[in-house]
């Protein structure tokens, strides 16, 4: 056991440390740091950055434009990002339905499929959550009907994460109504959402912000070529994808820098009573100390799981844990940046955390976003699989219960 | 970075277990901690026999390891069976006090008999008014002719019932709190002037208070510098928390096993209790604390045996952390076995006594928040 880096894990941080000190741009650094919310192309623009770097498809096996990194490179290159204030990969493309394509699909698809992925030419969105199945996402009930060379597709998707952005969406049908398991008769297909019959209506969620959508389908026609692996089979992918989304889902490293950052305003912010600063009291400081424990353990935790993902294939149910303690913390710092902000945390301002605001700013730094934003991050312990949802994955497949 | 343990510690938690499980029965561990020595002294031999007694110790002082991730395969392996033998007392505290602070022919005497599992050793160092505080000191050594003469009284001492010699830790110079003028004696249990009153700890250990009266010292009864003894104490401090962390995990380790295996029997309602959702999750956070417990003790392992400058915020950042699980597991398993949980007839809440007392050794959870608190930049 030991805990240092090689000295060419040491050289490898250097590298990526300066290649996003020169190449991430400056202006969407900044947006990042003020909490101004990304656009489109700033996620296109520097997602075509990293891959022409060969940097995008962390995971991905080499063959099919992956980095091949260790597990402590993916670390350090985690570490760096943080640090650094980068833009997050979206993940629906590159984490989520390229290792379903790799893995399940035909050489066909593969080929189709994941050039675009590397390049960001396709924007992708997940269809797999419906207004009757949530938790119980097996419960599906979109259908997928078969009509010649074709699927005719019927029924509603929700909680789309830009999906008013997506070119693509990879989502789960229902092929088999009279399946004897309803995770029988699930299959896993790819929708042109720009086909006859796609309509995207915004939810907005509780920031007042168009995040989410709802998808309708009305006979909507897919060709079955679009169809990844074996019809009534998706279930199984959709599993695979799950874990791969929950390993990735802990954003310990984000935490660090966020909860650094509570810290050095709490140097700065007047403490409760107006006397001294937050910092000097005792109160705040052990909330912080208690989230730093479990963000500690947390991080020893991510780099255990990765290490055994290195020496036995995919993240096994463990990777649960990291969805679990990723979000509690997560939503701890929300509330010690709400707590931070104080009065400032009342002040509506959301159209000052979008590009081109022209009028005037008010609180000092993003005081005014800690409230919408603390709301927002509400759905970090909800999507992905509920925390409940979680554990009762560590219930059945660690603790056989 | 590497979390693997080294093919000579695999062997050696392979074997503690086999240990553990095949012939550490609870029924016997219980005739053991109601008999007057309170542990077997067969089992001792044996450990020191296999070189278990060694493991806490390097190379050069004698030893077949020393390094807290050493400790930490033992210590985990013993928490699983709830082993009461004085390993901790023996050759974490006090050999590790000797280790860290004497030199020449005091340390070979000392620490061979100590790995050959010879002679009996106990650290006096906690005093009842100084709570964790190691420095705050009262017990006096005043030089009295050619040695000292010590005065003071000594609590919580682990195996000090038993020890043939306690090392004591006395103020020769300075005022109660200074970290400066503490020294550290050799005393022979049987010392005049020495008086203790042993006992049973709660959780099926031994200790003893310790007074002592113008006990009259050799001057060679000095165990390394004079004055000096406070930076080599601290270090084998946060030796013995990882120990004891080690240990509370192999706790937490079993308590889970034994709760899940439990609930899938149990029947109630027409149902084993296993099939209840509000139990089920109570056991998936079980579970949690268990792998959140074992990463933090990974890492302040790591960053001790790698000298890091934060090792000691490291270890308070695992001492604090590990007894909230402590607390959580330990409860929780007592609870999900119901009656059964608070009876003296079932180990699960022997283990729950253990766990609790684990956290008030060398600093409770509250303390070492603080600690890591103050040190937070």
């Amino acid at each position: 056991m030991n805990i240092d880096f090689t000295q060419e894990e040491l050289d490898f941080q250097q590298e990526v440390r300066q290649f996003f000190a020169e190449h991430y741009p400056k202006d969407i650094q900044e947006k990042i740091k003020n909490n101004i919310h990304p656009t489109k192309e700033d996620f296109i623009r520097w997602q075509k950055i990293l891959n022409d770097k060969g940097w995008l498809a962390e995971n991905w096996p080499v063959e099919y434009g992956g980095t091949g990194w260790t597990p402590t490179q993916k670390y350090i290159v985690q570490q760096e990002k943080a640090r650094a204030h980068v833009l997050g990969t979206i993940p629906f493309g590159v984490t989520m339905v390229a290792p379903v394509i790799y893995t399940y699909g035909n050489e066909e698809q593969k080929k189709r499929f994941l050039p675009d992925i590397l390049e960001s030419n396709v924007w992708w969105c997940q269809g797999y959550s419906e207004p009757g199945a949530g938790s119980d996402l097996a419960a599906l009930k979109t259908s997928a009907v078969r009509d010649g060379d074709d699927y005719i597709i019927n029924g509603t998707k929700t909680w789309t994460t830009l999906g008013h952005w997506a070119e693509w969406m990879f989502c789960l049908v229902r092929t088999d109504p009279d399946a004897p398991k309803k995770q029988q008769g699930i299959s896993f297909i790819l929708i042109d959402m720009t086909s006859p019959g796609i309509s995207v209506s915004p939810i907005l969620t509780l920031d007042e912000e168009r995040e989410v959508n709802e998808v309708h389908f009305d006979n909507v026609r897919v060709p079955a070529v679009n169809l990844i692996g074996e019809e009534n089979k998706g279930w199984t992918y959709a599993k695979l994808l799950l874990t791969h989304e929950r390993t990735s889902i802990a954003n310990v490293q984000n935490s660090k820098v966020r909860l650094e950052k509570v810290k050095s305003l709490a140097k700065e912010t007047p403490a409760h009573d107006g006397e001294g600063v937050l910092w000097k009291d005792e109160m705040f400081r052990t909330k912080v100390a208690n989230v730093e424990l479990d963000l500690t353990a947390l991080e020893y935790t991510e780099l255990r799981t990765l290490a055994a993902v290195a020496s036995g294939g995919a993240p096994g149910p463990e990777s649960s844990i990291l969805k679990i303690k990723g979000t509690e913390v997560m939503q701890a710092i929300d509330e010690l940046f709400v707590e931070l902000a104080g009065y400032h945390a009342m002040p509506f301002t959301q159209a000052q955390y979008h590009d081109g605001f022209e009028g005037e700013r008010i609180g000092d730094w993003f005081e005014t976003n800690t409230g919408p934003h603390y709301f927002n991050n509400r759905k970090q312990s909800i999507f992905g699989g509920t925390n409940e949802i979680q554990k009762g994955i560590i219930c059945k497949a660690v603790l056989g219960l | 970075m590497d979390f693997s343990l080294s093919e000579e510690q695999q062997l050696l938690k392979d074997s503690i277990e086999k240990f553990v499980s095949s012939d550490y029965d609870f029924e016997a561990r219980r005739e053991l901690v109601n008999s007057d020595l309170g542990y077997s002294a067969e089992h001792w031999a044996m450990f020191a026999e296999l070189g278990w007694l060694g493991m806490g110790f390097s190379e050069a002082d004698g030893g077949y390891g020393g390094s807290a991730s050493d400790l930490m395969v033992i210590m985990q392996s013993f928490g699983k069976g709830l082993v009461i033998e004085p390993f901790l007392a023996n050759c974490v505290l006090a050999g590790g006090a000797v280790a860290e602070l004497a030199s020449g022919a005091q340390k070979e005497a000392l620490l061979a008999s100590v790995i050959g599992g010879e002679q009996q050793l106990a650290l006096a160092y906690a005093e009842k008014q100084a709570r964790y505080n190691v420095a705050n000191c009262k017990t006096q050594a005043q030089k009295s002719g050619d040695g000292y003469s010590i005065s003071g009284e000594k609590i919580a001492v682990l195996n000090g019932g038993n020890a043939d010699t306690i090392l004591v830790l006395a103020r020769t110079s300075g005022v109660q709190s200074d970290e400066a003028g503490l020294s550290l004696f050799a005393v022979p249990a049987e010392a005049e002037g020495l008086e203790r009153v042993a006992y049973t700890t709660v959780d099926g250990f031994t200790g003893a208070d310790i007074k002592l009266s113008n006990v009259q010292l050799a001057a060679d009864a000095l165990v390394g510098e004079e004055g000096n003894a406070f930076t080599a104490l601290n270090r084998v401090m946060d030796r013995a928390r990882l120990a004891v962390c080690a240990e509370a995990l192999g706790n937490m380790e079993t308590l889970l096993t034994k709760t899940v295996e439990y609930t899938k029997t149990r029947k109630q309602f027409g149902f084993t209790l296993s099939f209840f959702q509000a139990l089920q999750h109570r056991m998936a956070d079980m579970f949690v604390e268990c792998q959140q417990a074992q990463s933090m003790l990974l890492m302040a392992a790591m960053k001790f045996d790698a000298n890091a400058e934060d090792a000691g915020t490291a270890v308070s950042a695992a001492k604090a952390r590990i007894g909230q699980a402590a607390k959580l597991v330990g409860q929780e398993a007592v609870q999900l076995h119901g009656g059964m949980g608070v009876t003296d007839e079932l180990d699960v809440g022997h283990y729950f006594k253990r766990l609790t007392i684990i956290d008030t050794l060398f600093g409770n959870t509250d303390y070492h928040l603080k600690r890591y608190t103050q040190a937070m930049s």
